[in-house]
């Protein structure tokens, strides 16, 4: 736990920066609202005020400070308002409820959990195919590479209008847009883990006369393992990513509709604690892969 | 089996030709060889004379483009699948995430033996290659050297008459090579096994062989075929002696023959 210095170090960092900000960001609307309740402000016409710059307003208004950092819908919310929504969101809010961010959570994590199956189960076998096959070594990898280049934001409303023709809707279009984003660095990690054994070591099952099969259990699998692992950081953090876009189009809840709803009502805080929900969550999801990591290699014998 | 006085290993006209971008690269060109059972052979030469690949061609790794060459009496491709030798590579190859019991057991995995048949095989040899106590470690916890022991230790698992040994030693230093050296002729006489040894240096080949092999480059070739006269019985000091400074005389004007057409 050497590290938990400079982590705290930088989150420490982070969020004075954060608080700095607030006033600047919010001092027009806050001023406006004091004027309004019968305060001096300066400068006192409206005309003034919009072609002034937001730090001197903030120098000319000091005592409308304190009023930047509790304001209902502000431009940026500061962090102990997202704080309180948040702890709110998880803890205040009966977990059926509409409001709740362990409802929407859950929407979102049980489509990013089946995307990710899906699209670390597809990427595996398809990086065993293109490792044996040298026929779809040729012609997957391009495919894969360019599927990738398409903007998932332009893609995600037409996979769910198709889906939802063919009568597939709510958790499944969701997992379809993750396992699309989450099968490509399983596919470019894992033929890199099956293909890292040395022409020797393949040599040497050769002498033995192993079948392809045993070469792919004994050797080829075990090897990729630690590239297997790295890959799967990576892609559980995008199917995280997939379920939230594939939330934005359609009314199913979830930590993106949440988030798309914000926007709509200007519900700033709202937009922000989802974001640190969504955030938090990919994060714990990327831990217990790392823990899974750790066991597993450790049981290996790797580290 | 072959009877007694037919070689374990026979080349004639070997030739090897690889297509490379820049033309045709000859390997190996012309080569004839006998070896006996319980010979013990070692290829010398400077790089690119062919003598790994020459191994490679009994292991059946590579395939020459022309005269014949039989192990056992079966093509080298028949004896690999009918596992007649056991290769030690260079490097000791042992998988990390296996100890060294369960890497000595891979290929006994791979061949179907029985699971107590295979731990009763890993301790003989565990023994013979002097590594009893350590099947329980990792590779990383162990030397160079004893890597490179683990490794011939797993050759030798399934019982094959023959050791192919590609420079074995040559990652390791002096002191531990002449150490590995002496196991490795104790290992020999008990036994019996037929021993291909390719090695860039003239000491080790004197000292181990029964034939010393001098090969030459470009093309791939046999320079001279060198009969030991050194007993069988070899404590280290015998490199001291007249004789074995004569032999190693031998090798060494082969060599430098070798790169004297070179020229």
């Amino acid at each position: 736990m050497r590290s938990l210095g400079p982590i705290l170090m930088v989150i420490a960092a982070l969020i004075a920066l954060w608080y700095a900000a607030v006033p600047i960001m919010n001092i027009k609307e806050t001023v406006t609202q004091l004027e309004r309740g019968g305060a001096q402000v300066v400068p006192a016409s409206a005309q003034e005020r919009r072609d002034a710059g937001h730090v001197g307003l903030v120098a000319q208004n000091s005592f409308a400070i304190p009023a930047t950092f509790a304001q209902e819908r502000p431009r940026l919310p500061a962090p102990h308002q997202v704080g309180a929504e948040l702890w709110d969101g998880v803890v205040g809010k009966k977990i059926t409820s509409k409001r709740s961010l362990v409802y929407h959570g859950w929407i979102t994590l049980s489509a990013t959990l089946l995307g990710f199956a899906i699209g670390a189960g597809l990427g595996i076998l398809l990086a065993i195919g293109i490792v044996h096959s040298r026929v779809m070594d040729k012609s997957v990898m391009p495919w894969a590479i360019v599927s990738q280049t398409i903007p998932i934001i332009a893609l995600a409303p037409m996979i769910v209008v198709v889906l939802y023709s063919a009568g597939l809707q709510g958790l499944f279009p969701k997992a379809v847009i993750s396992a699309y984003l989450s099968f490509f660095p399983v596919v470019v990690g894992m033929v890199k883990g099956l293909r890292s054994p040395d022409a020797a070591q393949l040599d040497l099952l050769k002498t033995y006369n192993a079948s392809t099969s045993q070469g792919f259990w004994k050797l080829r699998l075990p090897a990729s393992m630690p590239y297997l692992f790295a890959s799967l950081k990576i892609a559980i953090a995008a199917a995280m990513v997939g379920a939230i876009v594939g939330e934005l189009p359609v009314q199913g809840g979830g930590l993106g509709n949440r988030m798309l709803t914000g926007s709509y009502y200007g519900q700033t805080i709202q937009i922000w604690s989802a974001l640190f929900a969504a955030a938090i969550l990919a994060a714990s999801l990327v831990a217990l892969i790392s823990l899974i990591q750790r066991g597993t290699l450790r049981r290996m014998g790797l580290v | 089996m072959a009877a007694p006085d037919l070689p374990v290993i026979s080349a004639s006209a070997l030739d090897l030709t690889f297509q490379t971008g820049d033309g045709p690269v000859h390997a190996l060109k012309d080569v004839a060889l006998d070896i006996h059972k319980g010979d013990f052979v070692s290829f010398i030469g400077p790089s690119g004379c062919g003598k790994t690949t020459f191994l490679r061609c009994i292991a059946g790794l590579e395939q020459p483009t022309g005269g014949t060459l039989s192990v056992n009496n079966m093509t080298p491709d028949e004896a690999r699948r009918a596992r007649a030798y056991g290769y030690v590579f260079q490097a000791a190859g042992l998988y990390p995430w296996r100890t060294i019991a369960r890497n000595i057991s891979l290929p006994l995995e791979i061949m179907g033996y029985a699971k107590s048949d295979q731990a009763a095989r890993v301790e003989r040899v565990l023994e013979l290659v002097e590594l009893t106590g350590f099947g329980g470690k990792y590779p990383w916890q162990l030397s160079g050297g004893m890597q490179q022991r683990a490794s011939i230790a797993r050759a030798l698992a399934f019982d094959a008459d023959i050791l192919l040994m590609d420079e074995p030693f040559g990652a390791l230093d002096e002191i531990v090579r002449d150490h590995l050296n002496e196991q490795l002729l104790a290992l020999w006489a008990r036994t019996q096994k037929t021993i291909c040894f390719v090695t860039h240096s003239i000491p080790e080949a004197v000292y181990l062989s029964t034939k010393i092999v001098v090969m030459s480059p470009r093309p791939g070739r046999i320079s001279d075929v060198i009969e030991s006269t050194l007993p069988k019985e070899r404590p280290l000091d015998i490199r001291d002696s007249p004789e074995f400074i004569e032999i190693a005389h031998r090798v060494r004007d082969g060599l430098r023959a070798g790169h004297a057409d070179d020229a």
